[in-house]
């Protein structure tokens, strides 16, 4: 099927206005008889949340955390962009838009990028309206700082708590609205399926993480804003609750995935130190402003990093692309650092490592000026390694961050679904194919705030308040099936805990799907994940039982969720025969090794439909077009 | 990275309070942490001892975790008698094991204070912080509309001031390390956040009293200078936004 992402027609700079002018309202008396479900309290739902109760929806706000203001989005660290152009560096929304397409590699869909860059700048104004304590100048105006992808200074900070401080604004604004009862917020709570009927999303199941309860809340539309899916390679950035488990439970209903196969892998992590690890700590790129990112330039070298004279280090980002030298795209720097520690010449325990050295910075600018600008990610860093970064280099290493890929939305954020809406990471709109560093938060924010307050219209305009109730004979099976689910998880009483399953799937997805991908290694892939699949269900061993806390239970069926999923990621990579942002084939390279886009034959959205179990996803294809750019093969040097 | 010490590994002996519900007895039981290397966190040992749990068909601990890098605010486990484990500026979940010796007896215990119950083991109910800022702690700036955003200049100073006060993330160890179970430098962050800054004068007086007023609703007690809860404060929020917390109520009177 070829699909439409019903995109406003006419001059791209004109879009979203038009769209605006188009779109049909909700008179302000009927707002309060629609009831909106919004599952995730991060950025992207969070605002949203707080934005419908404003407008007068009859809002409920579910997140798996015991506080919405413990999202994840709140690990955030850098910061947030804007087409502001305060600097008077020549920023402007067109360079925004331009910037962050050509980041995506020519995968994202312009529209909706034009849009994102548009409504940018009204995030910041609302954030400090807000009381959001960005960074400023001394004569007390906003400060910005460059990051990856950019060479304008257009990212806006909160030291390097940026996502902190933008959560806790939007969880502020949500806060207000529970007080004022528009919204209604359960936390601890994790959706388990999507409830459709007549074919629309009216309703999800949950289930209560304190007392075990599951139950069906039935509602007009549903937003899913549940982040990204990195924690299928098992050791991730994200936090340990990620998961795709939400927008999984969609797609077996019958939404579109798309693009899955889109994952980001973060250049300045913090190197893993052994197997019983649980997470990757992300250190903001930010860092790689002041920081020079450098190997040795000798296989097997043994001296201490300090003891390296200038003539044998290669500070290879810098060499190979002399115009964004250490701030060449995450993607690329990605690559770099693999390539250098493929070639054996990695630091730190198994050669899987590189240097991020702040010797010159310091010595240009003083100790107390780094320590101004990054102090609190020295003393991460310093906490997990028990190393001074001040006095010896750090050590980073490449790991799975972001995805960009997620449920298929038009350019109202609803999916294939009607009635369903996915905001933030959780959908796959904007960014491609490669997501620029600082745009994560603003695509979460400005979905929130700014996007679907009118997108969610036209839908609930055309459908009558409360078409389903909790007692719907569809709610009564949801329950049902998800309750035999859990029995089914808890029934097995094998030998191996869901976190076992997680580290071989971990081991799959990272070494075959991570930062480079072949038919090869794919198909190995999905040769490996069906067993492990099947030994899942014949060897799981979860404890304890259904009407409690369990958190066994809740990771086990998270982790067989990402087993299915790893499946989708591995088909839709295996489909994209070409190389594009962060996904990398490596049959498709120019000789310097930068990824070979084939446009003739993949310059499209690839949007997989659930059609069984067993069964092979159906591929559903939305055409990219450009108007106001042409693609041109990407180049940071 | 060393090197040397991943080959050394530790056993710790773990005191752990377990609990099966809000109101159910609790207990301490003991369990015995093995292959813990200094490079393991101290959830990440936790983690080892609930797979053997688990393997052995006991009852795993429960305990809050989530983004594991200080920042989320779950964790909150009382180390040895100190919230967070007393190590500065560092949350549960940031504690290395490199802090520990082999053959060491760690107690570990939740938040305890009258205003969060506990729900199991190590895990406890907080709503009480989520209702303090529901009772003020926001501007009530609605969406779209604001003017830009370089339209007020706020002195850098007020800036700073403002971000120390915001940093702090939620996780109540300044609760549980008070001897009167009180919520003022949680409290206080908030209102000396908005206190510093034009966006917060307006409802300045609405917000401190109302706030301080759900903080006293939901039973938490009071400060009498103990500076405990800066002591255990994984963030190094000040008392004395406390001080401010006071003289902005103090101005709310007049």
């Amino acid at each position: 099927m070829i699909l439409d992402g019903k995109c406003p027609t006419g001059p791209v700079e004109k879009s979203w206005d038009k769209h605006r002018f188009d779109m049909k309202l909700v008179n302000p008396a009927n707002k309060r008889k629609y009831k909106i479900l919004v599952v995730g309290t991060g950025l992207a739902g969070a605002s949203a949340a707080a934005s419908l109760g404003e407008l007068g929806y009859n809002v409920e706000a579910f997140c798996y955390q015991d506080s919405p203001r413990r999202a994840h989005s709140i690990a955030a660290q850098g910061g947030i962009n804007a087409a502001k152009n305060y600097p008077n560096d020549g920023d402007s929304i067109l360079r925004l838009y331009y910037d962050t397409i050509k980041g995506g590699d020519f995968r994202s869909r312009e529209q909706d990028v034009w849009r994102l860059a548009q409504v940018s700048n009204e995030i910041i104004d609302q954030c400090v309206a807000q009381g959001v304590p960005f960074a400023r100048d001394y004569a007390g105006y906003l400060d910005n700082r460059s990051f990856g992808g950019a060479q304008v200074s257009r990212t806006f900070y909160a030291r390097g708590q940026t996502g902190q401080q933008l959560l806790l604004g939007a969880y502020s604004a949500l806060s207000r609205q529970i007080r004022l009862k528009t919204v209604k917020m359960f936390p601890r709570t994790e959706m388990l399926d999507l409830v459709l009927v007549d074919g629309e999303a009216k309703g999800i199941t949950i289930r209560d993480l304190v007392t075990g309860e599951i139950r069906v809340h039935a509602g007009d539309a549903v937003l899913l804003c549940t982040g990204g899916y990195a924690n299928v390679f098992n050791l991730s950035t994200n936090a340990r609750g990620c998961s795709v488990t939400a927008i999984w439970k969609a797609y077996r209903k019958g939404a579109f995935f798309a693009n899955p196969c889109y994952t980001q892998i973060h250049p300045t992590c913090i190197p893993q130190a052994g197997d019983y690890q649980s997470k990757l700590t992300l250190m903001s790129e930010s860092l790689r402003n002041d920081g020079r990112i450098w190997v040795p330039k000798n296989k097997g070298e043994k001296r201490a990093a300090n003891d390296i004279p200038e003539d044998d280090r290669d500070y290879y980002l810098e060499r190979k692309y002399p115009s964004f030298g250490n701030l060449a795209p995450r993607d690329i720097s990605s690559r770099a650092a693999k390539e250098a520690c493929d070639d054996g010449r990695g630091v730190g325990p198994g050669g899987k490592g590189v240097y991020l050295d702040f010797r010159d910075s310091i010595k240009r600018l003083g100790e107390h000026v780094i320590r101004e600008r990054y102090g609190n990610l020295f003393e991460m860093y310093e906490r997990i390694t028990g190393e001074d970064g001040y006095k010896v280099p750090m050590r980073i290493y490449p790991a799975s961050h972001y995805a960009m890929g997620g449920l298929w939305v038009d350019y109202n954020l609803m999916s294939n679904i009607p009635g369903l809406f996915v905001l933030g990471e959780a959908n796959f709109s904007v960014h491609g194919a490669n997501r620029l560093g600082a745009s994560a938060l603003m695509q979460g924010l400005a979905d929130g705030y700014f996007v679907i307050p009118y997108t969610v219209a036209p839908y609930l305009a055309a459908s009558k308040p409360g078409k389903a109730k909790e007692d719907h004979p569809e709610c009564k099976k949801s329950i049902e099936d998800v309750k035999a689910f859990t029995k089914k998880l808890l029934s097995i009483n094998g030998k191996e805990t869901p976190a076992d399953f997680m580290r071989k799937l971990g081991n799959v997805t990272w070494n075959n799907v991570g930062m480079g991908r072949s038919k090869e290694s794919l198909t190995e892939a999905l040769a490996k994940i069906p067993g492990i699949r099947e030994e899942f269900w014949k060897n799981l061993k979860v404890s304890g039982t259904e009407l409690e806390v369990n958190q066994q239970l809740e990771n086990a069926g998270r982790t067989i969720d990402f087993i299915e999923f790893a499946d989708l990621l591995c088909r839709d990579a295996l489909n994209r025969d070409e190389s594009c942002g962060a996904h990398f084939r490596v049959e498709h390279q120019f000789a310097d090794g930068e990824a070979k886009r084939d446009d003739a034959n993949f310059s499209y959205v690839a949007a997989w439909g659930f059609k069984g179990d067993g069964v092979p996803p159906e591929l559903h294809k939305e055409p990219l077009e450009f108007n106001l750019i042409k693609p041109a093969v990407r180049s940071y040097k | 990275m060393s090197g040397h010490s991943e080959h050394n590994t530790k056993t710790l002996k773990l005191i752990v309070w377990r609990q099966a519900g809000p109101d159910k007895p609790g207990r301490f039981e003991t369990y015995t942490a093995k292959n813990i290397t200094d490079h393991h966190s101290f959830l990440e040992m936790l983690d080892v001892v609930n797979e053997d749990l688990i393997k052995e068909g006991k009852e795993p601990i429960v305990f809050d975790h989530d983004c594991r890098e200080g920042i989320c605010g779950v964790c909150s486990q009382v180390v040895n008698g100190v919230p967070h484990g007393g190590h500065e500026r560092t949350t549960v979940c940031q504690l290395h094991m490199r802090l520990f010796k082999d053959g060491d007896s760690i107690y570990i215990e939740p938040w305890r204070a009258r205003a969060f119950p506990i729900i199991k083991d190590l895990m406890v109910d907080r709503g009480a912080l989520d209702r303090i800022i529901q009772a003020g702690g926001y501007t009530s700036a609605h969406t779209g509309g604001s003017p830009d955003a370089n339209a007020i200049p706020i002195p850098r100073h007020d800036a700073e001031y403002s971000m120390d006060a915001a940093e702090c993330i939620g996780c109540g160890a300044c609760v549980a390390g008070c001897p009167n179970g009180a919520a003022m430098l949680f409290t206080g962050a908030k209102v000396s956040q908005f206190a510093a800054l034009p966006q917060g004068q307006v409802e300045a007086a609405e917000r401190v009293a109302n706030m301080l007023k759900e903080m006293q609703d939901c039973g938490f007690g009071n400060c009498t200078n103990h500076y405990e809860c800066e002591a255990a404060c994984p963030k190094g929020i000040n008392v004395k936004f406390i001080a401010r917390l006071n003289r902005e109520y103090l101005k709310s009177l007049l």
